[in-house]
């Protein structure tokens, strides 16, 4: 048998049927829904008649639209935004999927609440109506964003009709150097292959500096696979792996689980296997890293300087003049100087309780900057009670921040958190593209220990001056 | 979904790489729980200022671009999020057919969904059909999807690739749904051979 690559064994897996052009019929394990993406795929469903043909194997929670403020079960302001959100608690009652209503501790960002139940296991196939499905890819599953009609396609059929990718290797070598972190690789990475180098193909990560992650941190560099145009970004599973997923409620038990972990276990590219495009980073020579336009490929360690539009060239340019001229940066200006006035911590990116702590190992002990807007939005309900019952929550409303019930918040600013026109956010999320964090907002994408830094000096900082 | 017939309609240039979903459809046009209107708001932080008046300078506020079917876009076009809204936004407004060097994956997949053709030409191409597009009203492109042919209104004519699948699926105007469910009987076997041999799942 010829070697295989992780995605080929569970691309294998899942084919139903194959046709002769190469297009396939893959099962999907699990499907998650949300708010957003999901009312319009409902609505054909009842239209057409149809019916959710696995609801046990599909998963809802409200996120994206979800006010984080401490009044949202009684009152959701804007009439849209509430009417997206009664209409998924009517389609998860009518169409009898699992639930996680904004009133239970358990709702947060489906792409949180996904892991932390169990939904996620190895070698599965997982979908949402949201790019940032790759997050599950950390546990060795393969997992992408899908459409609205692709929803209605898995809600009715289980399945959806696929071409297969080509593989790609990202190997990180080595270790990391204090101070930097998952999300200063993911960024790197994407700052390497630009915003289109990998699409057509699903992502491997791996080497020394993945290994050494914890799965929260694999979570955040899989999450951003999707930023490089990747269909999916994969972490072979391994003790870490089996470690996270066991005993959490919806993974296998008992007999079950040995079957299981039996199965993970043969879940790793074989020696041989052939990759069709391979990236190399060292991991010695990532640094913190910071985004200064709006796309994730524009990004530069924190000891740079905003670049001149002359120093790219073909239709970069443009794009680069008129990313500066909408960030209100200067080319040359070294980019620990440019202040911010607001820092939001939390997303799917980086919203899990690992990061929370990063964060307040920063904070603790110190006051943010007069005048900055800083909030912090646990990725779940039970990443916030967690870091409660840590005292998280305390160093970070002590240094100055807010701290929010869980959703997605300011990362697309569905929800009333948004930046006002011309405010400049440190961000732990995952684009910066114009508009996305509210009209003529600015966005750098960074990580949490460096959102926490921003927030201390009220300008991009280089976190290693502060550990 | 309606039959991909051949258009032959106006063409717009949109030379900047890296156009993403959040442009061409914020999400503020995200909360409605229908597909339809999305027309008028689609570049709409481009198109218009935050007074809702029209941003003149904005290729599609100008009028020889007002009716375009076409879009001629810089690589990458439609990066971003998975939102549907965004070929939505397109269809509704009147596009059928964005032509690039490079989609993101989830937008070509989406377009297809939704009766819209991406073509991807090689970079020589694309900038000799952006120079055309810029000619405005009078330099209509053609599409034939079942030649695989875009012309221009001088007679150069470019053949393209498609998915064989999926350009059917265009020209026959079918839904993904119907061919799928025909093959229950397939998927019924797989879930009994699965539940066998992953009953955790």
């Amino acid at each position: 048998m010829s070697p295989k690559t992780l995605y080929d064994k569970i691309w294998d897996a899942h084919v139903i049927q194959e046709a002769e052009d190469g297009t396939c019929l893959l099962y999907i394990d699990r499907h998650l829904v949300h708010e957003v993406t999901s009312p319009q795929a409902f609505e054909g469903l009842r239209l057409s008649g149809r019916k959710v043909r696995a609801p046990d194997r599909t998963i809802a929670v409200p996120d994206h639209n979800v006010p984080t403020t401490a009044d949202r079960l009684e009152h959701v302001e804007n009439e849209e935004s509430r009417v997206q959100l009664d209409t998924l608690d009517e389609n998860a009652a009518e169409f009898g999927i699992h639930y996680y209503p904004v009133s239970d501790i358990r709702q947060g960002i489906v792409h949180i609440v996904g892991p932390e139940q169990g939904w996620t296991l190895p070698g599965m196939t997982v979908v949402c109506g949201d790019s940032h499905t790759a997050t599950h890819g950390a546990f060795g599953s393969l997992a992408h964003g899908i459409g609205t009609s692709e929803v209605e396609h898995v809600l009715a059929t289980q399945t959806l009709i696929q071409q297969k990718s080509k593989n790609m290797k990202v190997e990180i070598t080595g270790k990391l150097r204090p101070g930097v972190t998952a999300k200063d690789i993911t960024l790197s990475v994407v700052g390497a292959t630009g915003a289109a180098g990998g699409t057509g193909y699903v992502i491997e990560y791996c080497g020394e500096a993945i290994r050494d992650l914890s799965m929260e941190g694999r979570m955040t560099v899989c999450n951003m696979a999707i930023e490089g145009g990747a269909r999916a970004g994969l972490i072979a599973p391994d003790e870490k792996t089996f470690e996270y997923v066991m005993g959490r409620p919806h993974a296998p038990k008992g007999a079950q689980w040995e079957t299981a972990l039996a199965w993970w276990k043969t879940l790793f590219t074989d020696d041989d296997a052939h990759f069709d495009k391979v990236l190399t980073l060292k991991g010695e020579d990532i640094a913190p890293v910071v985004t200064w336009g709006t796309s994730p490929e524009d990004v530069l360690p924190i000891t740079g300087v905003v670049p001149a539009a002359s120093d790219f060239e073909g239709g970069k340019v443009a794009a680069v003049q008129r990313a500066l001229d909408y960030m209100g940066l200067k080319a040359g200006t070294p980019l620990s100087e440019v202040p911010v006035d607001t820092v939001f911590i939390g997303s799917c990116t980086n919203g899990r309780i690992e990061d929370l702590r990063a964060a307040a190992a920063i904070l603790k002990g110190k006051k943010i900057k007069d005048g900055i807007r800083a909030m912090v939005v646990p990725g779940s309900g039970l990443v916030r009670a967690q870091a409660e019952e840590e005292g998280l929550a305390d160093i970070f409303m002590d240094a100055g921040f807010e701290w929010r019930l869980a959703g997605c918040s300011m990362c697309l600013a569905m929800n009333p958190d948004q930046l006002a026109p011309g405010e400049r956010c440190a961000a732990t999320s995952n684009r910066n593209f114009e508009g996305r964090q509210g009209r003529d907002g600015r966005t750098h994408l960074m990580s949490p220990e460096m959102a926490a830094a921003a927030a201390i000096t009220g300008r991009l900082t280089d976190v290693r001056e502060m550990i | 979904m309606d039959k991909f017939q051949t258009i032959t309609g106006v063409a717009v240039p949109m030379p900047l790489v890296n156009i993403d979903t959040d442009m061409i459809i914020p999400k503020q046009f995200l909360k409605t729980v229908k597909r339809s209107g999305l027309g008028a708001n689609l570049f709409d932080e481009m198109r218009f200022d935050k007074d809702g008046n029209e941003v003149p300078d904005f290729v599609l506020n100008q009028p020889a671009y007002r009716n375009a079917e076409v879009i001629v876009a810089g690589d990458n076009f439609g990066c971003g999020s998975s939102r549907e809204h965004a070929p939505w936004a397109l269809l509704d407004f009147g596009v059928k057919c964005v032509i690039s060097t490079g989609f993101a994956d989830i937008f070509f997949n989406n377009c297809f969904q939704n009766g819209i053709l991406p073509i991807v030409l090689p970079k020589e191409q694309v900038e000799l059909l952006m120079k055309e597009a810029e000619k405005g009203e009078n330099a209509r492109i053609t599409i034939d999807l079942e030649k695989q042919e875009v012309s221009t209104s001088d007679g150069t004519a470019i053949n393209f690739e498609v998915d064989p699948f999926k350009r059917q699926c265009l020209l026959d105007g079918l839904d993904d749904i119907d061919l799928t469910l025909e093959k229950s009987t397939s998927i019924e076997k797989f879930e009994e051979q699965a539940a066998a041999s992953r009953p955790w799942v």
